[in-house]
């Protein structure tokens, strides 16, 4: 197909077939948990014995689950609020003053994404018995919150960065005071960014483990119960039940908190090359 | 004008950012029903300026008078002025009606009359059954308009425009020229227009301030600024001019009368001159008031030169003659009647230059 135009348009088969293997690599191991946990046999091994929703059934009946899914539905609420509240301040900061070394506090901010957790856990873990701060879900709260701090202001500085503070002004001249104006102009354009900071916030916070490895007291939250369940084998098949629901919720969550976060980012792009 | 009809009456108006003084000592008056433009390069001040009338800045001293009331202590949403921003600032998450009908949530008008009011303003704009287009289906000459009639809604005594049309190509933006000049004498509202580009300050105004520095040069009627600049700032920021050296001699005749370099001792009109013999003072004149002729014109002032460029520019012609006794070229602009009237001098042919008393300027010393 010579018509094609230059090779920048034309299909590249080896990129495409890379493309695959490398989406199949990333996710067939995690299929597993889904396949396995509808088999019906205690044991994960191949081959497989037969389809069976048994163990979302016992799930289902087990209060404890329920227990730590209500403590892990708290914490990520708390903490996907708090975080996105803060979050919000500081990308409308950065982005709406000039702030003296700008940049380094932004590099503060997503220090947590490559500080490993486990440091955060036990620093955090001294920091509190040495306070002598007993631990509960609040702590587990305070360890999320740093751990979700940098993806939330990652979220909500685009939205910020590409607001034009014109708009503001027009409200005002247009006859709106200050609280009229956050209310109809600054919120509803950063709306978007908001809810997808909620979204990932609490997918993350939901998802941790290491942080509340070290800071869980008696509740535990949804993964420390997995964590625990996974001493008894017998067990097992419920735990991939489990993983599989948080695994499906997750990705639901994730894939609808992108989907909100570019609204409207694309329209506004459309309208500054038009 | 006096400051009685004034309708804004900007007073001794100072406005520093830190150490940067981006108004220096400004005093206009602009009068009710006025088109009138701000005219100047960019960071000369002329946005600050508007930025002050629609009280998004303050003057560091000084006061504006709108309608004769001060204004330091109104905040933008008090003020009766409206704005139409450089970019539009069109509310992205609204349509085309709710953006137009943005600021009239306090009048709390029936939802019927609201509409009516919305529709006409569409009508107004040229832009009906666009009501419910969102304003990333808009295009630019668009959302322009949309802007205008978000502002123009409000009946404002003011109208701020922010180089409205500098985002439009050229072709669309001499059509809005049009339909702004024929907007504004439909509306009757005072407006204040910004802009760098002196073919659109001349085109739209009734009256421009020239700014430079901070500083207002010149307000006059744009034939006043093109005819009789007052400094040599203000001749060469709007169309082309050429500047000659003189010293006044009057030598007692009725008209006055300076030697000039490269002109010799001409006579210009007598009120221009202010200034004692012997003073050295600047005279311009305009491309286009000089004649080119091959033969030494009969009556007419008139000098010998040498033709040694010409620039064809279509409609016109650019010749630039080298006259004796002055260095750089005299710049003639004549019009291309004939077809065949482009590009035909050979080069360093002798010419005859001859002009018209009534066309010279004599220039304020900075």
């Amino acid at each position: 197909m010579s018509d094609m135009g230059t090779y920048i348009k034309r299909p590249n088969r080896p990129l495409q077939f890379y493309a695959v293997i490398f989406l199949i690599v990333l996710y067939v191991p995690v299929l597993f948990i889904p396949m396995f946990s509808f088999n019906d046999s205690i044991y994960v091994r191949f081959p497989l014995e037969g389809f069976t929703v048994q163990w979302y059934i016992e799930l289902w009946q087990r209060d404890a689950v329920w227990q730590a899914l209500w403590n892990s539905v708290k914490v990520g609420a708390i903490v996907s609020i708090i975080s996105t509240v803060l979050g919000v301040v500081a990308a409308r900061a950065i982005t709406r003053y000039r702030v003296p070394g700008r940049s380094a506090i932004v590099t503060f901010i997503m220090m947590p994404l490559v500080i490993p957790g486990i440091i955060f856990g036990v620093a955090l873990l001294v920091l509190m018995s040495q306070l002598g701060v007993p631990l509960s879900l609040y702590t587990v709260g305070l360890g999320h919150l740093i751990v979700c701090m940098p993806f939330a202001v990652a979220t909500l500085l685009p939205r910020f960065e590409g607001f034009d503070s014109s708009l503001e002004e027009a409200s005002a001249d247009l006859g709106e005071n200050g609280w009229w104006t956050f209310w109809r102009v600054t919120f509803p354009v950063v709306t978007p960014g908001i809810v997808a900071s909620l979204l990932l916030t609490f997918t993350i916070s939901f998802d941790e483990f290491i942080m509340a490895f070290f800071l869980t007291g008696t509740d535990p939250t949804l993964p420390m119960y997995i964590w625990g369940q996974l001493r008894f084998p017998q067990e097992f098949p419920s735990v991939l039940a489990l993983s599989s629901l948080i695994l499906f919720a997750s990705f639901i969550l994730v894939f609808f908190a992108q989907y909100i976060g570019r609204m409207g980012l694309n329209d506004e792009k459309a309208m500054l090359d038009s | 004008m006096t400051s009685s009809d004034a309708f804004i009456s900007i007073q001794n108006v100072n406005k520093f950012f830190g150490s940067f003084q981006a108004i220096d000592d400004v005093s206009m008056d602009i009068a009710a029903g006025e088109f009138f433009s701000l005219l100047g390069a960019s960071g000369c001040g002329k946005t600050t300026l508007l930025r002050m009338l629609a009280g998004f800045e303050s003057t560091s001293s000084g006061e504006i008078y709108l309608d004769g009331q001060p204004t330091s202590n109104v905040p933008p949403h008090h003020r009766p002025v409206n704005m139409v921003f450089q970019s539009y600032a069109i509310f992205p998450h609204l349509n085309v009606r709710d953006n137009i009908a943005y600021g009239l949530r306090k009048q709390k008008l029936p939802r019927a009359q609201r509409d009516a009011m919305v529709d006409e303003m569409l009508e107004l704009i040229a832009l009906p059954g666009y009501g419910s287009r969102k304003a990333n289906e808009l295009s630019g000459g668009q959302r322009q308009r949309i802007a205008l009639a978000r502002a123009l809604i409000l009946k404002p005594k003011v109208l701020l425009l922010d180089e409205p049309l500098g985002a439009l190509d050229k072709q669309l933006r001499e059509q809005m020229q049009l339909e702004l000049r024929a907007l504004q004498r439909q509306v009757g509202i005072t407006f204040v227009f910004v802009t760098h580009d002196q073919e659109e300050a001349l085109t739209l105004s009734d009256r421009i301030a020239v700014m430079s520095g901070g500083r207002v040069l010149q307000v006059d009627t744009p034939a006043g600024l093109y005819e009789s600049p007052r400094t040599r700032q203000v001749a060469s920021f709007i169309g082309n001019m050429n500047f000659f050296d003189a010293i006044v001699r009057r030598n007692g005749a009725a008209m006055g009368a300076v030697e000039t370099e490269g002109l010799g001792t001409i006579p210009v009109p007598v009120e221009q001159l202010t200034k004692p013999d012997g003073t050295p003072v600047q005279v311009a004149l305009r491309p286009e008031k000089f004649a080119i002729s091959n033969e030494k014109p009969d009556g007419a002032l008139s000098v010998e030169g040498r033709l040694s460029n010409v620039a064809y520019l279509g409609e016109r012609s650019h010749h630039y003659i080298q006259v004796p006794g002055k260095e750089e070229p005299v710049a003639v602009s004549t019009t291309n009647f004939a077809r065949d009237s482009g590009g035909s001098e050979s080069g360093d042919a002798p010419v005859w230059l001859s002009w018209s008393p009534d066309s010279v300027v004599i220039l304020e010393q900075e």
